[in-house]
């Protein structure tokens, strides 16, 4: 039930989107930001650091996106999917630095570069001793995720390299349980997520088709694995490449609640319709792990939460059990069922816990980002 | 800012209001539009307008039938009373605020703080109230489960009335798109309006109830208004010239509103709703010669008049015999199958709408009519004629009907403080 929660955070919200709302953009105002099928147009290219608004405006043909880069091509802030025309508005926490920023019109290639400075110190959202405590309680849950998902893998790479099909199978969701836990933060790495866990329809032109469901598909499709060794090697580098990245990445707190809210979305979109493991259909594992993902994010920032808004605190655990309890019914052994043997009612059943705790779970953003 | 932001708390505005000037023209466009349509309705001349939500009965039923409909139908997921009471609060909050061109949530589309989803999914700005109306109903399942569990504490108030109806011959319904605990029918002139409250209700439902089944009419199949013309449906027929109209007050009060006699008094003002999907097999209908299809409909296709008469609004005469001696309106006509001298002087609201679900797979459109009625009792008037019509007539091998759902809609929320269902909900009624 969203009644509660929404009536305590909309008269803040609405306080907030009447009066001035000082903090919440460095000084000067948004940075305009002018698209077209030719020119990424950056009004202003040196501000000083805190929570910085782009304003985006699309007056190009094609659809375009916008990203704004850390040195390593590190996503910082990106606003996809912005139609002719429109207008969109990212606001994003940066620290002081070089940074690149990208206009993307027809969503593909590196975009259009341009510079983009961040001068002084201005307090970061984390100067708040419990923001801070969060992020750093949410970096400890990752590098304990990394470390699970780096043994497991390996474990699962090993069976593939002996040729052990019965054991990759039974390895192969254990190991993405890992990666599904931490996924958000894997995809701030642009094109490593892909590599590692792009579905075969996703895969652009001149790229291959690598990764988790690349094996997924030698192991239950094809069921030969012969040749399957440089494959299985080339995940488990492209795994270590993130899991060094992600281990040292700062996260802030509003990453958190956007990947607790991903995480969900994940659900919502390809493990409810079967999309994710389509061979091996052990999308439930994915299920669960992307749902103890979410709840671990949602865990790191409820000392905020409770102070801020603890009706929410209680609607979102209300919320969890309700889809902890409505998945439980699923289990089978250690694992779960596969999702072809799950019923259309089962389906909506589980589609609609999660879509009752999404909901709430998409207002903490604004809660912490107040 | 728009007429209609003056009535609301100061931060929730109008639609059109919100994004300024522009929108007049929009409103002008359509209020244009639906002179066309209907030039001699004060009470429709405006389709641009708003339908005022409160009143002794919901609006959406005599109301003039709007051109568009989503119809959706819930199933309610939780179990606590409370959580349900609290839903059909805030519900009938939103749909105040939507049948008034605003939006769903209070803070709006656009004017919330920018790292929240905002409360209104926002593909109504700029559009005009468009004479949306929204009018909820209660199914048999709300008061006992399959399982005869009285779920929330409300099976001794199930009206007889809300009785299950029966299998009629020939019914090919499927249960996924059948039935509800709970419907909305969201009816206005612009169907991205209807879409719109539809999928606000949906979202703030989300947890409480889940949408089992939604549908979409294109174009009203009856006039519930005597400043309508008749219009027709996929058959090509006009449909509902002697339906329930708004200005036969006697007539209401007896065919259409239940009594605080009729059964519990919570319903005192309420009415019943019957849905049906009735696919049409349009592709062999329109292979058959018109004079034949004149026979099955028991009127003629141009006019609409019943056959042997000259005017859409002439009553037909079902003893005239031609030349031949057989009756000119045959025994198995559709028209005297389902006219009120044949029931016992059964009559409906009918408010249905054509559908065309894009095709079927082999080729065929997946057409028909959304058919919708509203009564005071359906024991005593839908069943009877459906039982009539399913029997003998002709009709039936171009029809199929594929769903079926029965509802108790309660009276209208009188003011503010009120919410849909609190007569059923209250301690002590």
């Amino acid at each position: 039930m969203r009644t509660a929660p929404l009536l305590a955070l909309g008269a803040l919200i609405t306080l907030a989107g009447c009066g001035d709302d000082p903090g919440s953009t460095a000084a000067g105002g948004p940075v305009a930001v002018s698209a077209s099928d030719t020119a990424c147009d950056v009004s202003r290219t040196e501000v000083a650091a805190g929570t910085i608004t782009f304003t985006v405006t699309n007056k190009g043909s094609k659809v375009t996106e916008f990203y704004v880069y850390a040195s390593g091509d590190r996503v910082m802030g990106e606003v996809e999917n912005i139609a002719p025309g429109l207008s969109r508005e990212l606001r994003v926490e940066l620290p002081a630095g070089t940074y690149q920023t990208a206009c993307k019109p027809g969503m593909t290639g590196k975009g259009l570069r341009g510079a983009f400075t961040v001068t002084g110190s201005a307090q970061p959202l984390t100067a708040d001793a419990a923001l801070a405590a969060a992020a750093d309680s949410y970096q400890r849950y990752v590098r304990s995720q990394t470390t699970a998902l780096l043994e497991k893998t390996q474990e699962f790479v090993d069976a593939v390299k002996a040729g052990d099909v019965p054991k990759a199978k039974a390895l192969f969701p254990v190991a993405r349980t890992y990666w599904e836990r931490i996924e958000p933060v894997a995809e701030i790495f642009g094109d490593l997520d892909p590599k590692i866990d792009g579905r075969e329809e996703v895969i652009e032109e001149g790229m291959e088709f690598t990764g988790f469901h690349r094996l997924e598909k030698d192991l239950w499709v094809t069921g030969d694995i012969s040749k399957s060794g440089p494959m299985a090697d080339r995940l488990m580098a492209d795994i270590r490449e993130i899991v060094a990245k992600a281990n040292a990445e700062k996260l802030s707190p509003l990453s958190l609640a956007n990947g607790a809210k991903e995480l969900l979305d994940e659900v919502a979109t390809g493990k409810i319709t079967g999309e994710e493991d389509r061979y091996s259909h052990t999308d439930l594992w994915d299920f669960a792990a992307n749902v103890e993902g979410s709840k671990a994010a949602i865990a790191a920032l409820r000392p905020v939460l409770e102070q801020r808004a603890p009706e929410l605190v209680s609607t979102l655990d209300a919320a969890f059990t309700t889809v902890d309890t409505t998945l439980g019914k699923h289990r089978a052994g250690d694992g779960w069922r596969l999702h072809n043997e799950l019923s259309q009612a089962e389906l909506k059943e589980l589609s609609d816990a999660i879509n009752a705790l999404a909901e709430p779970v998409s207002q903490v953003a604004a809660v912490v980002s107040r | 800012m728009g007429r209609a932001a003056k009535r609301e708390p100061a931060m929730t505005v109008s639609r059109r209001g919100l994004l300024g000037a522009g929108l007049a023209g929009a409103a002008t466009g359509a209020g244009v539009w639906a002179l066309q349509r209907d030039p001699v309705s004060p009470a429709i001349a405006d389709a641009a307008a708003a339908v005022p939500f409160y009143g002794a009965h919901q609006a959406g039923i005599t109301t003039a039938a709007q051109d568009r409909l989503h119809f959706v139908a819930f199933d309610v997921v939780t179990r606590e009373r409370s959580k349900l009471v609290e839903l059909l609060k805030d519900w009938t909050a939103a749909a105040a605020r939507l049948t008034a061109g605003h939006d769903a949530g209070p803070i709006g589309a656009v004017r919330g703080f920018p790292e929240a989803p905002p409360d209104d999914t926002g593909e109504a700005i700029e559009l005009p109230p468009s004479a949306l109306t929204l009018t909820v109903g209660f199914g048999p399942t709300l008061f006992r489960d399959a399982d005869g569990r009285d779920r929330f504490g409300i099976a001794d108030r199930r009206p007889p009335a809300l009785a299950d109806l029966p299998h009629f011959p020939g019914d090919a319904i499927e249960d996924a798109i059948s039935g509800g605990d709970l419907c909305v029918q969201a009816c206005a002139n612009d169907p991205q309006v209807a879409v719109h409250a539809v999928r606000n209700l949906a979202r703030i439902g989300f947890g409480t109830v889940s949408v089992r089944y939604s549908q979409l009419g294109f174009g009203r199949t009856s006039s519930t208004s005597q400043a309508q013309a008749t219009p027709r449906n996929l058959m090509g027929f006009k449909d509902g010239t002697s339906n329930l109209k708004a200005e036969d007050t006697a007539a209401l009060r007896e065919h259409l509103w239940a009594r605080a006699d009729d059964g519990p008094s919570w319903m005192d003002g309420g009415t019943y709703l019957v849905i049906r999907k009735i696919r049409m097999l349009v592709e062999t209908w329109d292979r058959t010669p018109l004079a034949e299809q004149e026979a099955i409909i028991g009127r003629d296709k141009g006019r609409g008049a019943p056959l042997g008469k000259a005017d859409e609004f002439d009553l037909p005469d079902f003893a005239l015999r031609g030349p031949s001696g057989d009756p000119v309106i045959g025994e198995a006509a559709h028209v005297r199958l389902a006219h009120p001298d044949t029931n016992d002087g059964a009559r409906l609201l009918r408010r249905g709408y054509n559908f065309v679900d894009g095709s079927d797979g082999l080729g065929r459109l997946a057409a028909g009519l959304f058919f919708i009625a509203y009564q005071r009792d359906p024991r005593r008037q839908f069943v009877p004629v459906q039982r009539n019509l399913a029997r003998s007539d002709v009709l039936n091998e171009y029809i199929r009907h594929v769903s079926s759902g029965l509802f108790a809609v309660p009276p209208g929320v009188q003011d503010a403080a009120g919410f849909w269902g609190e007569t059923l909900f209250s301690r002590g009624q």
